[in-house]
């Protein structure tokens, strides 16, 4: 066990170190020149030109940069943006509102994917079925944008039963449609994923043992079936997270939330590479340290996985 | 024995019947007679048995008109409509269908009929370039990677791991935001190469449990190489669950090439697009919401046709699921 917590959190430095120098590198090849942008129609004279680029090590060859960066990481030092202000102070102000977004999603899409997916995989071909797989379909084939225009015209409008947009420093409440609508599509494959897994495992072995034993049909469903059925869901729920955090940037478009979305696009159009740059670190970050905590604790729970 | 029929609650205790007629009666044909017997159900393969199973599924052939008329729309546009997408007055503006425009105009003015149908070019050419470039790239390295073992398995696990760990959505507004030409061919090479790596370990775990199937073995014995034996045998061997991601990705891209259109780093607005359409749509969603429904409903019936087709592929191709 010790060995396999080694090994796989070896695994994870080659690939922060990789993700991190690809998204670098991939903000450092941007064309034009973020200086002469800052000075706008009239230009900056040449010495404060000189000035910036030597701040922000823009005059250092790339994989010197780079390293610099890592420095800062490690060093919890950011740097500034453009104007001035801190980078982890950007990000402090961006963060928490988008983890709250991603995580309220990935509750949702949790409790109902594997709820509905659980009672449609015990009664596979019957009408709850069908019905939740047309659903599951059309959730799948509808862009995120789509539902959430048709949630906030219909809920928010309409209805008027949720605010209509989130806003700056939104609660709980406000933050329950945008996301309903964020979760949407990773409900949909929670759903099948268990569905599907819920079925296999109705007819493996264990399962009529533990039928033959004489266990109770919640016994059977929920130590047994359930249990084993929800291993590719939480690890399909580990992954989830990371793309729920930079998927959010259409959620929080259309519900006006002031996330990480909208402060990376802006940085993007500003072609602040600093923020960028930090953002993206951020949340490969999140998706890594997400991954490698499902992967352990599978580790923990099912023995056939650390020695496979 | 006795010859009244035994009842089936008794069975177990009444005595086995026709103990002594167990042997055959001695064969006295020749084996000739034997070799000459024709079968009259030849043997079937697997992709024909997937197809046997197929068809005789509605589903197969609801998602098989869907794709079907998307593909048409999207190749010969003009067979649908004769109207310009792109010549639009604005007098038309949010007017109501009338007759040769049955879906009225949007903001613009344009024909949204026309739109919606010129608009499937963009999506269908994304989409099917970013699923070839994947499923060529991802095979390959998941191939090479399961095939050959050891250090280039590492190797070549970790970076599809790196290109793994950048969500899609985020390399692609980073990338895009840096493209100097917005082009179906740009869109699809940055939804491409971020969208390989879970191919990529689909066709590791395939290959790495096909090539130790006995018939590698007798083509190593037999003195093929190790090229020869990856193309010949194990790649056509892997190729199920492959082209069943690849089914549902097809539809996935159309989703996510809207998705960066929406986002205004997609496709330029002087390509009619799902997206764009969608994304012009939003102003007006409250008063005319029929502007927003077309195009989406449009894109949305596309996708549902891929990813319906990759749920019949899936259990046409499944042996587990057939028996089930």
């Amino acid at each position: 066990m010790r060995w396999y917590i080694g090994r796989r959190i070896l695994q994870v430095i080659p690939v922060f170190l990789g993700a991190t120098l690809l998204l670098y590198a991939l903000v450092f090849l941007r064309p034009g020149d973020p200086v002469l942008a800052l000075g706008g129609e009239r230009g900056l004279p040449e010495s404060v030109q000189e000035q910036i680029r030597a701040e922000f090590h823009l005059d250092q060859p790339f994989l010197v940069q780079y390293l610099l960066y890592l420095k800062g990481i490690f060093t919890f030092d950011l740097g500034v943006t453009f104007t001035g202000r801190e980078v982890s102070e950007v990000i402090a102000q961006a963060l928490p509102v988008t983890f709250q977004l991603a995580l309220m999603a990935l509750a949702i899409e949790a409790v109902f994917g594997i709820g509905f997916g659980l009672v449609a995989g015990m009664r596979k071909g019957g009408l709850f079925d069908s019905g939740v797989l047309v659903l599951s379909l059309l959730l799948i084939a509808v862009p995120t944008f789509v539902v959430g225009f048709v949630l906030q015209i219909v809920v928010g409008v309409n209805l008027g039963w949720l605010p209509v947009t989130a806003g700056r420093d939104p609660d709980f409440v406000s933050l329950l449609m945008p996301a309903t609508v964020l979760a949407a599509t990773s409900f949909a494959y929670v759903l099948r994923l268990t569905r599907t897994s819920v079925q296999e495992n109705l007819s493996a072995d264990f399962v009529r043992t533990a039928r033959a034993k004489g266990l109770s049909r919640s016994q059977v469903t929920g130590k047994h079936v359930l249990r084993n059925s929800l291993i590719p869901v939480v690890t399909f729920l580990g992954a989830d997270l990371g793309q729920l955090m930079s998927g959010a940037i259409v959620t929080e478009g259309i519900f006006n939330i002031h996330g990480v979305g909208g402060t990376l696009f802006d940085a993007i159009t500003r072609g602040e590479s600093v923020t960028v740059v930090a953002l993206t670190t951020v949340l490969v970050l999140v998706y890594i340290v997400a991954n490698l905590v499902v992967d352990l604790l599978y580790a923990a729970l099912d023995p056939r996985i650390r020695y496979a | 024995m006795p010859d009244t029929p035994v009842p089936t609650g008794v069975a177990r205790t009444a005595p086995r019947p026709g103990q002594e007629h167990v042997a055959q009666p001695l064969d006295d044909g020749d084996l000739g007679a034997v070799d000459a017997v024709v079968t009259t159900s030849a043997p079937v393969g697997f992709w024909r048995e997937a197809w046997r199973g197929m068809r005789r599924r509605p589903l197969f052939w609801a998602s098989a008109v869907l794709i079907a008329t998307a593909l048409l729309v999207a190749a010969f546009p003009g067979l649908f409509t004769s109207i310009d997408p792109r010549t639009c007055a604005l007098s038309d503006a949010l007017d109501a269908p009338r007759a040769g425009h049955p879906f009225g105009f949007d903001r613009q003015g344009c024909d949204i009929y026309s739109r919606t149908i010129h608009g499937a070019r963009a999506s269908v050419t994304v989409a099917l370039l970013t699923t070839g470039l994947v499923v060529v790239v991802g095979t390959l390295t998941g191939a090479v990677a399961g095939y050959v073992g050891g250090l280039a398995d590492t190797v070549l696990a970790r970076l599809t791991d790196i290109f793994f760990a950048i969500p899609l959505v985020l390399a692609a507004i980073v990338i895009m935001s840096l493209a100097s030409e917005r082009t179906a061919l740009t869109v699809a090479l940055v939804l491409a190469s971020f969208g390989w790596p879970p191919i990529a370990r689909i066709a590791r775990g395939t290959v790495m449990s096909v090539k130790n199937n006995e018939f590698v073995t007798a083509a190593r014995s037999l003195g093929m190489g190790r090229g020869g034996i990856l193309f010949r045998h194990v790649l056509p061997n892997s190729a199920a669950p492959i082209i069943v991601y690849a089914t549902v990705a097809l539809g996935t891209f159309i989703v996510a090439e809207a998705t960066l259109s929406f986002l205004g780093i997609g496709l330029p607005p002087s390509t009619v697009s799902w997206g764009g359409d969608i994304s012009q749509a939003q102003g007006a969603i409250r008063t005319d919401p029929e502007i927003l429904l077309y195009p989406a409903g449009a894109l949305a019936l596309t996708v549902l046709g891929f990813v319906m087709m990759g749920d019949v592929v899936r259990d046409a191709l499944d042996p587990k699921a057939r028996t089930r």
